[in-house]
């Protein structure tokens, strides 16, 4: 745990992960729940953002809903030239993530883009530029995703 | 080809733009994005509102950072689940309260056998692989190979980013 979180910060995390209610004055029904006033609560979460406990504040939205495609795409990349593969990969705009995990496909990377049929270009391109195999593993199917984290 | 139906307007994209780097924190927040727009509020209330009733907004709130609140250790579980049981059995470890994400993916043999994938959080490695080991449970022999892949560093991390339309 964080100890630089208080309780109100906690109770904070814990009410805002979803649900920010749709009102004209939603801060104020939130600070309301916690038992604060509304400038105390905006200044909260001000602070957490500047802090970087949270990452961002506003709608989460769903591309694919919006027409939009993802994939989740991994590259075995030789030690000595990682720094190199993630810098040519992470100038593409469409990659959203990449994250360097432990295991021989070692670079993990999620292409988001608004036509479909651009994921398999943006692949092929850094397949072009790396000289590496890209797998692509397309989501088939979504069992559940919601934040679960407790502060 | 026929374009794939869009369930939102032009005024819904400038809607996204004008929210996807966040909510101004003030008072009036929908009032300020409409401000920014020329939208009244209400309507960039009841626009917010219909965007999540159809799935195109997942949810409006604040995004933790994992790491400053504890949670370091964030593993990716995959499975080589069979194909009969893997959509049921997904569901139950999608269902599991340390279980954020959990999706079924292609197979890419012969180098990668694994076709359900769940992410876990932990405070520790050992507080992920104790609920991977549940997980294993979960799956029982209908799971014929496993592996655990922990994140060692972020490399890029961006939120969706909506451009400019292509093409009109």
């Amino acid at each position: 745990m964080d100890e630089r979180l208080d309780n109100t910060d906690r109770a904070i995390l814990n009410a805002l992960q979803g649900g920010f209610p749709i009102v004209a004055r939603p801060f104020a029904a939130v600070a309301d729940e916690l038992g604060l006033d509304e400038a105390t609560l905006i200044e909260r979460v001000q602070t957490l953002l500047d802090r970087g406990v949270a990452s961002r504040f506003g709608p989460l939205f769903n591309a694919e809903a919006m027409g939009g495609a993802f994939t989740l795409a991994a590259l075995a990349v030789p030690e000595d030239r990682f720094a190199d593969v993630a810098a040519l990969v992470n100038a593409h705009p469409e990659v959203a993530h990449n994250y360097r995990r432990g295991h021989d496909f070692n670079m993990w990377f999620v292409v988001a883009c608004e036509q479909p049929e651009r994921i398999a270009e943006v692949l092929r391109e850094i397949e072009r530029e790396t000289g590496l195999p890209v797998i692509d593993l397309p989501k088939e199917e979504e069992f559940f995703l919601e934040l679960k984290l407790t502060a | 080809m026929m374009p794939e139906q869009c369930p939102i307007d032009a005024t819904d994209r400038r809607l996204i733009e004008a929210t996807q780097g966040g909510l101004p924190l003030e008072p009036e927040p929908y009032q300020a994005v409409g401000d920014k727009i020329g939208l009244e509020g209400e309507e960039v209330e009841r626009r917010l509102k219909r965007l999540l009733s159809i799935g195109v907004v997942r949810r409006i709130g604040l995004v933790p950072n994992h790491y400053a609140l504890g949670y370091r250790a964030n593993g990716m579980a995959v499975w080589d689940v069979a194909d009969a049981q893997v959509s049921a059995l997904g569901r139950r470890v999608g269902a599991l309260d340390f279980v954020t994400h959990c999706y079924r993916r292609p197979r890419r043999l012969p180098d990668w056998p694994y076709n359900l994938f769940s992410m876990v959080h932990g405070k520790s490695r050992d507080e992920v692989e104790e609920k991977v080991a549940r997980i294993a449970a979960l799956l029982g022999e209908a799971c014929r190979a496993q592996d655990l892949l922990y994140s060692e560093a972020i490399l890029k991390k961006t939120g969706l980013r909506l451009g400019p339309r292509e093409g009109g």
